[in-house]
């Protein structure tokens, strides 16, 4: 591997002019046009913008699920725009927690086997503490009396607890997260939120993508997209975070 | 290997979510690989019964058979005489040298009686070796021998079914048989045990069945009864002039049958003309047994292979709608760090998965082949007694045989279905671009 030409100690990944384009029969959409930013290790960032803007775009390049067509990523030492499928798999497995909206749980294994799924594609074995672990992250996220439940016999919100487990299991560089607010009420909303706030005080580094503006008020750092390309980047203050986590606890719903 | 046992845990999962699909996949297969085991061990089973038939007749033997010639070529006055002579049975025994033994043997029709019990029956005249060359086993008494043969004895030597007939009651042994056609008597010195039918030889006669059979020195028959015999069968005159309906020749290795048979052949060639002859050579049967035997079990190979080709394509019809239905899976999977590889295993599992349970459980049940031919037989019988009896002989007491090369043959054959069926869904499934995959419904 090429040695990095720029620092990333301290950086959770380092995006410098992204370009994604998809060739299609009829025309060329270019969806990310040049995309440069910094997410140090720590920081809490949502990605707003439009529909269509690219902001899955560029989260698909982050999650190492596709490639870009010019530019560069690095996560830790690895610039990962040069990789092979089999490397970026790799690299998915090893350092890069998932999130998604549907929360994409396997419907045939139970929430342990769903969390433990990372660790299946590192190749080896599943060593002790990595099993106490995922059984902690169950019960961390509030599941450990349903370690042997399936995906359909839980609620939205339970799934997506998983899914937030599951994207901790493999002690990744960052979470990434598509709308992972985007399918619950309120109240299971504000559950997640309050979650990766947690997670976030812990010190790990997460990146979500929302059309929420109560959604992104709670996070660090605020990026925009429009079209393929970053309008602004700016960091929430905190009493703007304290506000909407305040705003969000008292507009709760009664419960009946 | 870990990673083997997981992706095995898994397809078993992934199976279990629709258990009836499997089953039905997993019949297929099933249905292949039995019907592999029992088309084989059914045709190995009819063709071992024709080869043990041929094998009774002696794989060492020759055969040289007194057939009845074409009419045109008898005189239209009077009987002519035909078949084997005396004389070229002592030239064939002086002058074909791989011959170990001869025996000279003439046989009619004749009924025999014992008191008021009657019985149409085969008397054949023989030496002692007879007894030794047809495999005839004695159940009490002794059989014909050469002082008896010599002197010309009216001794006799009867088949089981020949005592059951005609001494329901006594004790054969010391009783006198009753000839009416040539109004002899016959002491009985020895019964045989019951014998199975031998093969048809050489369009001479039908499968050889010696249950009706009464035998006496051959030189008494000549003395006694002589070449021409004439009979009344149906109300016409029938007559014949024959010194020997047969002439059996054993040779002393195996591997000079053919041989000895040529010059045998060569020896009788004077009645080329008349074609009065036949020479039969078990060992030639043999060996079309055995090549009509390996063709039919070829051929019915092949009708299992198809059907286990039919199996292997509903594997492969299951598992690209289980492709299909699974892509959102397959996406999720890719994301948390599955590579291609890893996708084909498990698609593969998948497939070896069902098509090794069905054929496990097809080996398992060819297993249960000869039990259940023969179930289905008492079954038969006691419900179609009249259809079954009219069914050739060969389908009404066939063993099945297994073969025991198929039971390996079937697991691995089992096991090839499900890699090369599961191949184009598995490749289709890790070739889906992960985000796509991620993203379908
Ligand atoms: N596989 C693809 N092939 C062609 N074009 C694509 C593909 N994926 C995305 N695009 C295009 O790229 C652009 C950005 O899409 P993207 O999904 O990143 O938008 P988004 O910001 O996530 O929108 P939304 O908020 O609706 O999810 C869009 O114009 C989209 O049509
Ligand atoms: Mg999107």
């Amino acid at each position: 591997m090429i040695a990095p030409s720029i620092e990333t100690s301290g950086y959770a990944c380092r995006v410098a002019d992204m370009k994604k384009e998809y060739v299609l029969k009829s025309e060329t959409v270019r969806a990310l046009r040049g995309v440069t930013f910094d997410v140090p290790e720590g920081d809490y960032v949502a990605i707003m913008g439009p529909s269509g803007s690219g902001k899955s775009t560029l989260l698909n390049m982050l999650g190492c699920l596709d490639q870009p067509t010019s530019g560069s990523l690095w996560l830790g030492g690895d610039d990962v725009a040069r990789m092979n499928d089999d490397q970026l798999a790799d690299i998915r497995s090893q350092r890069i927690g998932f999130v998604f909206q549907a929360y994409n749980l396997i419907q045939q294994l139970t929430v342990v086997e769903n969390i433990q799924v990372p660790l299946f594609y590192q190749g080896r074995s599943l060593t002790r503490e990595q099993k106490t672990r995922s059984v902690e992250l169950a019960k961390m996220v509030g599941l450990g009396q349903r370690l042997d439940h399936r995906p359909t016999q839980l609620s939205g919100g339970q799934q997506q607890r998983v899914a937030i487990a599951r994207s901790l299991v493999n002690d990744p560089f960052f979470i990434l997260a598509d709308e992972p607010t985007g399918n619950l009420d309120s109240r299971t909303t504000e559950e997640i939120l309050t979650l990766f706030e947690k997670l976030n005080n812990e010190g790990r580094t997460i990146i979500l993508v929302t059309h929420e503006d109560e959604v992104s008020k709670r996070a660090k750092r605020v990026v925009r997209l429009k079209d393929g390309r970053l309008q602004w980047d700016r960091a929430n203050s905190q009493e703007v975070r304290d506000a909407a986590a305040k705003y969000a606890i008292d507009n709760m719903p009664v419960e009946e | 290997m870990n990673i083997w046992i997981g992706t095995i845990q898994l397809g078993v999962k992934s199976l279990w979510l629709h258990p009836m699909r499997s089953v039905l996949t997993v019949l297929g297969i099933f249905i292949g690989v039995a019907s592999v085991i029992w088309l084989l061990a059914i045709s190995k089973g009819i063709g071992d019964e024709a080869q043990r038939q041929i094998e009774s007749l002696g794989a060492d033997t020759i055969m040289i058979r007194t057939v009845k010639p074409p009419s045109e070529k008898m005189s239209a006055q009077g009987l002519t005489p035909y078949g084997l002579t005396r004389k070229e049975f002592d030239i064939l025994v002086a002058t074909v040298p791989t011959i170990r033994s001869a025996l000279p043997i003439r046989e009619m029709r004749r009924q025999f009686q014992f008191k008021d019990r009657k019985l149409d029956g085969r008397l054949v005249g023989c030496t002692p070796e007879y007894a030794e060359v047809t495999r005839l086993d004695l159940q009490s008494g002794h059989f014909i021998t050469d002082s008896e043969n010599f002197s010309g004895d009216t001794h006799c030597v009867i088949a089981a079914k020949v005592a059951e007939r005609l001494f329901p009651y006594e004790d054969p042994i010391g009783q006198r048989i009753y000839m009416p056609e040539n109004q002899g008597f016959y002491l009985v010195v020895g019964v045989l045990k019951p014998k199975g039918s031998t093969a048809a030889i050489g369009g001479s006669m039908a499968a050889q069945d010696f249950s009706n059979d009464v035998y006496i020195p051959i030189k008494t028959l000549q003395q006694r009864i002589g070449d021409t015999v004439m009979s009344f069968r149906s109300g016409s005159r029938e007559g014949e002039i024959i010194e020997l309906n047969q002439i059996t020749l054993r040779v002393a290795e195996v591997s000079d049958v053919k041989r000895t048979a040529e010059l045998v052949q060569d020896t009788l060639s004077s009645h080329d003309k008349m074609e009065d002859i036949a020479v039969v050579v078990p060992l030639e049967l043999l060996e079309q047994a055995r090549t009509t035997r390996a063709m039919f079990m070829l051929f019915m190979g092949m009708i299992a292979a198809i059907s286990l080709l039919v199996g292997g394509i509903g594997i492969m019809n299951i598992m690209l709608a289980t492709v299909t239905e699974r892509t959102r899976e397959i996406g999720i999977r890719r994301a948390l760090g599955a590579k291609r590889r890893d996708i084909i295993r498990q698609f593969l599992v998948e497939t070896s998965v069902l098509s090794l349970a069905g054929g496990i459980t097809g080996i398992l049940f060819g297993l249960l082949c000869g039990p259940a031919v023969n179930g289905a037989r008492i079954l038969a019988n006691m419900w179609f007694e009249k259809q079954m009896a009219e069914l050739p002989e060969v389908v009404r007491t066939v063993q099945p045989s297994i073969v025991p090369e198929s039971i390996p043959g079937a697991f691995f054959i089992s096991l090839i279905v499900g890699l090369v069926f599961g191949i184009y869904p598995a490749t289709r499934a890790a070739k889906m671009n992960p985000i796509e995959a991620l993203r379908h419904e």
